[in-house]
């Protein structure tokens, strides 16, 4: 396929999405689907048919559409309007456009989309949710698909493709925030023929579904990302490491790298130029620590994902000693965005050192729970109540949690943080990969900790003895606490644990393992102490008082 | 241990070409050594778990020491060296379950396996009814808790859906 020929296929695929007088998007993301979105789907393409409504109606499946609380999510195209929680008779009623009892019998099952959890959110990364099929190519074409990788590989030079990046001052979003640009021209500069691009889809954060939903929703944008960035640095293979968990992502990548490859978008000759970029999927095999980047590279290698020491750091040694590029799903999915329409426009949004937008999974306890994409410098206070509008059953929140296991929580008080990589590390949490927790007033921040702890013990690959060892004694430690038997001398030694774990582990596993206790012992020091002395006390009364 | 909802990729396996499969993926493969985990997921996927037998055909075929090959297999999580139980339920155990009650889910099902367990002690030996994993984030977040019972997600749940889950699949008290 040339760079016209690309067009063409868009503008025709945009002509027959035209002809159709309505078009349905059933949501078939994962949230959607555990609540019955391909049975809503399959009824609602049999009752199109069954009425001959072919020529006019296109039922098609689409990414996440965001408030997976409410699935399944059908998104009517002629006006964007969303309908939540439909049965199948409630969808046949969409079908009857004009027919003022049916729009009133919609218009309980009709999400505002004014409400400010839509309203705030400025999609980027997720465009293309609840309008692009991820099974077809076309669709994706439609949708401006591979005219950012067009334009790279035909209009620009590498340098100039590193030029934007650098301008757009995209930043790593697998968590720590690396200039993405400069990581880039790192790879770039490298000697040598053979270079890697690795994906890092292990998205391990117990609590974030982004990567997910993106990798579902949109496979044709992050293949996008990666040839883009094989092209800039000169890499002619790339991997793409998925969770073995995600299951359906894995074989809508698969789907969609054949499509690409068929058609020339991928493979010998990229859009019938001379770069040659070719990918295949990794799976996984249930290892939090292989998301860690020297861990994930020992993975795709065949052996155990255990990290090494960096430097070097892989854009020197990374796959099979060579140069490799990695980048998280979210940072690929920037890529063609910040091509088509320049670094500049990209900078343009969010904060001085932050860029652009960042995509949360919220859970817990709020009303509304979901996927949102707000620009950067949103404040947290905004996420939480007002998109998604606090705590359910009026309760208070208490605090948030981010970052997972690496990050820590956050109280009430300091939500009005902008959301930006700097802010979240100075209040003692981090970005992470997007996982946004709420607790309210019920949940117990000591027993939270103890669960991140034990989740990074288990996790621990062992191979250092400070994260292997330290993790075992310090959920010992906080299980003492959670009992009431814990004394002093167990809080000091939590906190000498925490030290001793950040400055001496090996990997960024074991150093951000303390984060979580040591954000409750700064933000929430009564909740233990609680714990120590109180009771301690009703412990030895309970024990002097029992019957022998 | 975390484990996926089926996927549905192998191809359709019978008893007697699961070794035809097996060969093919691993000819597919060249019999790299670097291809290791994709050949433990076929082999996984073709025989419900790993045996002794197929490590060290394993082993031969990729030309890699055992020892590396049962490293491999025991460092993830998704690798089993046990067979499979009849029926399995995957707790999601990730934060947003986690402080929606997950823990309380995870002792109703222990409770029934243990009971299952109890039953059938007198009994010859044979795969267990029951089997209690867990997983980190099902990305069902919007939904939690949630757990996986045979591959379907159940949102929501509370425990006593969960017995009447487990009730119609004859996993009885
Ligand atoms: C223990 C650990 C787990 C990690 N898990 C992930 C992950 O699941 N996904 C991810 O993209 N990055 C993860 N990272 C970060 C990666 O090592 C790496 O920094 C990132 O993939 C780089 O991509 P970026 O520059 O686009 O953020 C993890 C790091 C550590 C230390
Ligand atoms: S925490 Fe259970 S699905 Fe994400």
């Amino acid at each position: 396929m040339t760079p016209e020929d690309l067009n063409e296929r868009a503008a025709a695929e945009r002509a027959r999405q035209q002809g159709f007088r309505e078009r349905l998007h059933c949501c078939t993301a994962a949230g959607c689907l555990s609540c019955g979105a391909e049975e809503l789907k399959r009824d609602l393409t049999a009752q199109v048919e069954a009425r001959a409504l072919s020529q006019q109606v296109e039922v098609q499946g689409t990414g996440c559409l965001g408030l997976c609380s409410r699935g399944p999510l059908v998104r009517r195209a002629s006006d964007g309007a969303v309908f939540h929680e439909l049965t199948p008779s409630e969808a046949g009623l969409l079908l009857q456009p004009g027919d003022a009892a049916a729009e009133a019998a919609l218009a309980a099952k009709r999400l505002d989309t004014a409400h400010p959890f839509f309203a705030h959110q400025q999609r980027i990364v997720l465009e293309n949710a609840g309008r692009v099929d991820p099974e077809r190519l076309e669709s994706y074409l439609a949708a401006d698909g591979y005219s950012a990788l067009a334009r790279a590989v035909s209009e620009l030079s590498r340098q100039e493709v590193l030029a934007e990046l650098r301008a757009s001052g995209l930043r790593g979003r697998g968590g720590a925030g690396y200039p993405t640009g400069v990581k880039w021209e790192l790879v770039a500069k490298q000697p040598g023929t053979t270079k890697y691009i690795v994906c890092n889809a292990d998205e391990g954060d117990p609590g974030a579904f982004m990567d997910r939903s993106v990798l579902e929703g949109d496979p044709h944008r992050v293949l996008e990302g990666m040839a883009i960035a094989g092209y800039a640095v000169g890499a002619n293979q790339g991997y793409l490491y998925v969770r073995g968990e995600y299951a359906l992502a894995i074989q809508r990548l698969q789907g969609a790298i054949r499509q690409a490859e068929r058609e020339g978008l991928l493979g010998p000759r990229v859009l019938d130029s001379a770069f040659r970029f070719r990918v295949d999927i990794r799976i996984g095999a249930g290892a939090f620590v292989c998301g860690e980047e020297t861990a994930l590279i020992a993975s795709i290698e065949g052996g155990r994902g255990e990290p090494r020491p960096r430097p070097p750091y892989p854009p020197e040694k990374g796959l099979w000693g060579q140069p490799t590029l990695i980048n998280n799903v979210e940072t690929f999915a920037n890529i063609a965005p910040i091509i088509r329409h320049g670094g500049a426009w990209f900078a343009a949004i969010g904060t001085e050192r932050s860029k652009g937008t960042k995509v949360f999974a919220v859970a817990g306890k709020t009303a509304h729970t979901g996927l949102v994409e707000v620009p950067m410098g949103t404040p947290l206070r905004t996420i939480v109540y007002e998109m998604a509008g606090g705590i359910a059953d009026g309760g208070r929140v208490k605090a948030i949690q981010t970052g997972g296991p690496s990050g820590g929580c956050i109280p009430e008080r300091l939500l009005d943080l902008p959301v930006d990589y700097e802010s979240l590390v100075g209040a003692g949490s981090m970005m992470g990969s997007g996982g946004l927790i709420v607790m309210d007033e019920a949940s117990c921040m000591v027993d939270v900790a103890r669960y991140f702890m034990e989740f990074c013990r288990d996790e621990s690959c062992g191979k250092c003895v400070p994260c292997r060892a330290g993790t075992v004694q310090m959920h010992q430690l906080l299980e003492r606490f959670c009992a009431g038997q814990a004394g002093e001398h167990d809080l000091a030694l939590l906190k000498e644990l925490g030290t001793l774990l950040r400055e001496a582990s090996l990997c960024g596993l074991g150093q951000t393992a303390p984060n979580p206790v040591l954000s409750v012992l700064r933000y929430f020091p009564e909740e233990l102490d609680q714990r120590l002395h109180h009771d301690a006390e009703a412990a030895a009364a309970a024990a002097a008082t029992e019957p022998a | 241990m975390t484990q996926p909802p089926p996927s549905g990729r192998a191809p359709p396996a019978t008893k007697d070409n699961r070794q035809k499969l097996f060969e093919r993926a691993m000819s597919r493969q060249a019999y790299a050594g670097h291809a290791l985990i994709e050949v433990l997921h076929t082999a996984q996927e073709l025989f419900g778990h790993l045996t002794p037998e197929l490590l060290r055909e394993v082993a031969l075929k990729l030309k890699l020491p055992p020892s590396r090959v049962l490293g491999v297999a025991t460092f993830y999580n998704f690798f089993s060296l046990q067979p499979k139980a009849e029926h399995t339920a995957v707790v999601c155990l990730g934060t947003a379950c986690y402080v929606a009650g997950a823990p309380q889910l995870v002792q109703a099902l222990e409770r029934r396996r243990c009971a299952c367990a109890a039953a059938d002690a007198d009994k010859e030996a044979g795969p267990a009814r029951l089997s209690v994993q867990s997983a980190r984030c099902i990305g069902s977040c919007g939904l939690a808790p949630a757990v996986v019972l045979d591959g379907r997600i159940l949102p929501r749940v509370s425990a006593a859906q969960l017995e009447r889950e487990l009730d119609k699949i004859g996993i009885t008290a």
